[in-house]
């Protein structure tokens, strides 16, 4: 048994551009494992592949070069893809174009009812799920009355109630307030460190990767960087040519260093640098 | 002083079951050459008020002064208040509806009963204004841009009609780092080319980076009022609104805290480093 | 706020009608709607009448509700009405100028104006007390059986429920749009037909784009979830009738068949 969940082996994914003409590359040669209850963020600016990464992980995009595997199952297996969409659970960016139904739990079902499992059970998942996301209360109702965090959240359980083993989101928080975006990752978090699911957590908003397990940051459709979060954010001329964001005490840390002040480039909250201090 | 509110109340669905007032007793004054950034969490009534004024709501109560024009009387222009007060609202590029990009900018000025010549010059200018070179997009379709540049587009819409005063309803919303620094680089210019700008916007890093003036909203009302760093001098009332202080701001705080002796309150990375490389020698002489 | 607006006119309960099948309600409705063109006199529409107000009673729907159905049909019942005295010929009653009103004209409008009258309600009474949801699942259900001659019962109750889901979504987005561009000026309400036709383009394109891609989405989403149509597919809440159902189902029938016997067998 390996402790890997998701294979990438040198994949590469070509598409049409209607715009541009011809064919784009939208990853190339990627390869990457993601382990067993491991929280990987992918950071990137829009266009850099992130989302076709995402789409290529469970099967709704298959790689143009090179394998994918979930669970040691090849995405381009036509008999393996539903049990690789269950494994793998995606959640999207906009949390209206996930909702399929006229009521929360209905909607939380969807996935198991496509599943084919029994009304019992259904019901006994969809409690569950709701009660992991802290939305049993609204069970009953209509989801474009609820706030975009219930939204999310609501698609959240949704994926949840497929019991997989790995959620993937893509840029869940992207449409959300700051509410919306706190409630999103603690749930993220809970997620993964209670109920022991392996998350691939796709962003731009590096403030959501400081707690990651493991980074990786893509450009041009390639994985330019990875690490720690602190072993990426202490490079903060690179990160920052690469279209993204430091932490604030990161950067002051970092411009203190070259002014010739002794702090470690390591910093990455508010106690870090004023201890260092 | 250009736009003024009195007393503005607004209720949605007045006298039935979801009766809610969305702003209460709401007095304001925003001046000519302002920064405004307009803040507080979703459902405070902040986007209530924007679509006050530029007359697309209609207070319930109160009087709305722009210009010196009170808009809430029957016999105002509102296609003139809309073109001295430009509102640009959050998503705007999925406003985006024309062929190509020039005629979309010129929707604005053309609703106004320009000419052509004047609607071309504006536009070019719009484009200007935004970053666009005229030559290079005016032909292109907008649907086949990048996320940024469609909203750069929308922007540029709103700013071909002209305005005095240019509103913003979270213009960085869903967009990354790179796409944010863009557009608000240009609100930046914008503001130095006279414009007055209210900026609406969850992100206090932004607000403390560009703004002179911030208006807090809760509940439908205007919970703080005043500049910059007085605002965000009561960190701890701003918390009690469900707001933050950008991270910055809050180690700077916390550093002073530690008894050492800087400035309470730093808006930026860049004036952290400066004030902090100068207290530190300040220390080291002493 | 248009988000605020309810789809159909659901009155949530508790009640014995509210817990009846979807499937029995839905047939009992067709049952009594066809035998209200099988009634010829006034006096069946007595039991019409007491099956309405037993069921309103029994569904504690606030009666207003019920009559506020009516509202937008008001018009139609009142020409019906009107063409059904003014062309019904027999015995004169009076005639004012070329109008004549005769005494078959008089009884035939309001005959016919109570028929309109009685489906509207009988049907509001469905929607009522039926969620959307539990609609749709009773159409696919009663509309299963057809599916071997080609009929795709699945895939049209999926659309229902997604159009319902996402009305209030489009709603609000118009509101949206039309806000946006009536700030660079555009004019909705003024001009005539032809023109405000025209200036429904700058809402409209908006509109179907962001619709397209929405689509486009919650396409995406339903496959990752696993949805792939309708075979294998399981419910949380599957239907099932219960005597009650069943019960109702005979004794409603019975009901119904004796109205529709009765216009070949005077019985009543």
């Amino acid at each position: 048994m390996s402790n890997e969940i998701i294979r990438l082996e040198n994949v590469t994914f070509e598409y049409n551009s209607m715009v541009e003409g011809g064919q784009l590359k939208a990853v190339e040669g990627i390869d990457l494992s993601v382990k067993k209850g491991e929280y990987l963020v992918v950071l990137g600016h829009n266009g850099s592949g992130k989302s076709t990464l995402a789409k290529l992980m469970n099967g709704l995009l298959l790689p143009t070069e090179g394998d994918v595997y979930v669970k040691d199952m090849n995405t381009k297996d036509e008999d393996k893809i539903w049990e690789i969409r269950q494994t793998a659970g995606m959640v999207f960016q906009n949390p209206d174009n996930q909702i399929v139904a006229t009521i929360v739990e209905e909607d939380v079902a969807f996935g198991p009812e496509n599943q084919g499992i029994p009304p019992e059970e259904i019901r006994k998942r969809v409690d569950e799920a709701l009660e992991i996301v802290e939305m049993t209360e609204y069970k009953k109702h209509a989801p474009h009355l609820l706030s975009g965090g219930q939204k999310q959240r609501v698609a959240i359980a949704g994926i949840l109630a497929m019991r997989p083993e790995c959620i993937i989101l893509d840029e869940p928080t992207a449409m959300l307030d700051p509410n919306g975006r706190v409630e999103i990752i603690d749930t993220i978090k809970k997620l993964n460190k209670e109920e022991g699911k392996t998350i691939v957590h796709i962003t731009h908003f590096m403030d959501e990767a400081v707690e990651a397990d493991r980074i990786l940051i893509m450009e041009q459709g390639k994985i330019v960087m990875e690490g720690s979060p602190r072993e990426i954010f202490s490079q903060v001329e690179r990160v920052k040519s690469l279209g993204l964001d430091v932490p604030q005490v990161t950067e002051l840390a970092y411009e203190l260093r070259k002014e010739g002040i002794q702090v470690p480039t390591n910093i990455l909250t508010i106690e870090e640098l004023v201890k260092a201090l | 002083m250009i736009i003024k509110l009195e007393n503005v109340n607004h209720v949605y669905s007045p006298n039935t079951p979801f009766e809610k007032k969305a702003l209460d007793d709401v007095s304001l004054c925003i001046n000519d050459g302002d920064f405004v950034g307009l803040i507080g969490h979703t459902g405070s009534g902040k986007s209530t008020l924007v679509q006050h004024l530029n007359g697309l709501l209609k207070p319930t109560s109160g009087k709305i002064i722009v210009d010196g024009r009170d808009i809430t009387s029957k016999d105002t222009d509102l296609k003139e208040i809309r073109q001295k007060v430009g509102l640009v609202f959050q998503y705007p590029e999925h406003q985006l509806f024309e062929e190509t990009i020039y005629k979309d900018i010129a929707f604005g000025p053309k609703n106004l009963g320009l000419k052509e010549e004047e609607v071309e010059e504006r536009v070019k200018k719009a484009m200007g204004l935004v970053g666009l070179d005229y030559e290079r997009f005016k032909d292109r379709s907008p649907f086949e841009l990048s996320g940024g540049q469609k909203r750069r587009v929308a922007i540029a819409g709103v700013l071909a009609m002209k305005p005095k005063v240019l509103i913003l309803d979270e213009p960085t919303a869903g967009l990354d780092p790179r796409g944010r620094d863009e557009i608000l680089g240009r609100l930046e210019l914008l503001h130095k080319e006279g414009i007055t700008i209210i900026l609406v916007s969850h992100s206090m890093e932004d607000i403390a980076k560009l703004v002179n003036r911030i208006v807090v909203m809760h509940k439908g009302k205007v919970a703080m009022e005043g500049e910059t760093r007085e605002i965000f001098k009561q960190a701890e009332k701003l918390v009690q609104l469900g707001l933050g202080i950008p991270q910055i701001t809050s180690f700077m705080r916390e550093y002073r805290k530690r008894g050492n002796q800087v400035k309470d309150i730093v808006l930026t990375v860049e004036e952290a480093k400066d004030e902090i490389i100068n207290f530190l020698r300040r220390r080291g002489n002493a | 706020m248009l988000k605020d607006i309810t789809i159909g006119q659901y009155f949530p309960g508790d009640t014995f009608i509210h817990k009846l099948d979807p499937r029995i309600k839905i047939l009992i409705i067709m049952m009594f709607i066809v035998s209200l063109f099988f009634i010829k006199t006034f006096k069946p529409y007595l039991l019409i009448l007491a099956f309405i107000l037993l069921s309103v009673w029994l569904s504690k729907v606030p009666f207003k509700l019920v009559l506020k159905g009516l509202k937008p049909l008001i018009m139609i019942i009142g020409i019906t009405f009107i063409i059904n005295v003014l062309l019904t010929k027999g015995e004169v009653l009076f005639q004012i100028g070329p109008l004549t009103i005769t005494k078959e004209g008089l009884s035939q409008a309001v005959f016919m104006a109570l028929r309109l009258i009685f489906l509207i309600t009988g049907t509001s009474l469905l929607t009522l007390t039926t969620s959307p949801i539990a609609l749709t699942d009773g159409i696919e259900k009663l509309l299963s059986p057809f599916k071997r001659i080609g009929l795709p019962a699945h895939e049209l109750a999926m659309m229902m429920t997604i159009a319902l889901r996402f009305i209030p979504t489009l709603m609000e987005e118009t509101d949206k749009i039309m806000k946006a561009q009536m700030a660079r000026g555009a004019d909705f309400e003024s001009g005539n037909i032809i023109n405000r036709a025209r200036n429904l383009v700058p809402l409209l394109v908006p509109l179907f784009i962001n619709a397209f891609r929405r689509a486009d989405e919650l396409a995406i989403a339903m496959e990752a979830r696993c949805y792939r149509g309708g075979e294998h597919r399981t419910r949380l809440n599957e239907l099932k009738l219960n005597h009650k159902d069943v019960l109702t189902f005979i004794s409603m029938g019975l009901f119904f068949g004796f109205i529709i016997i009765n216009r070949y067998i005077q019985l009543m």
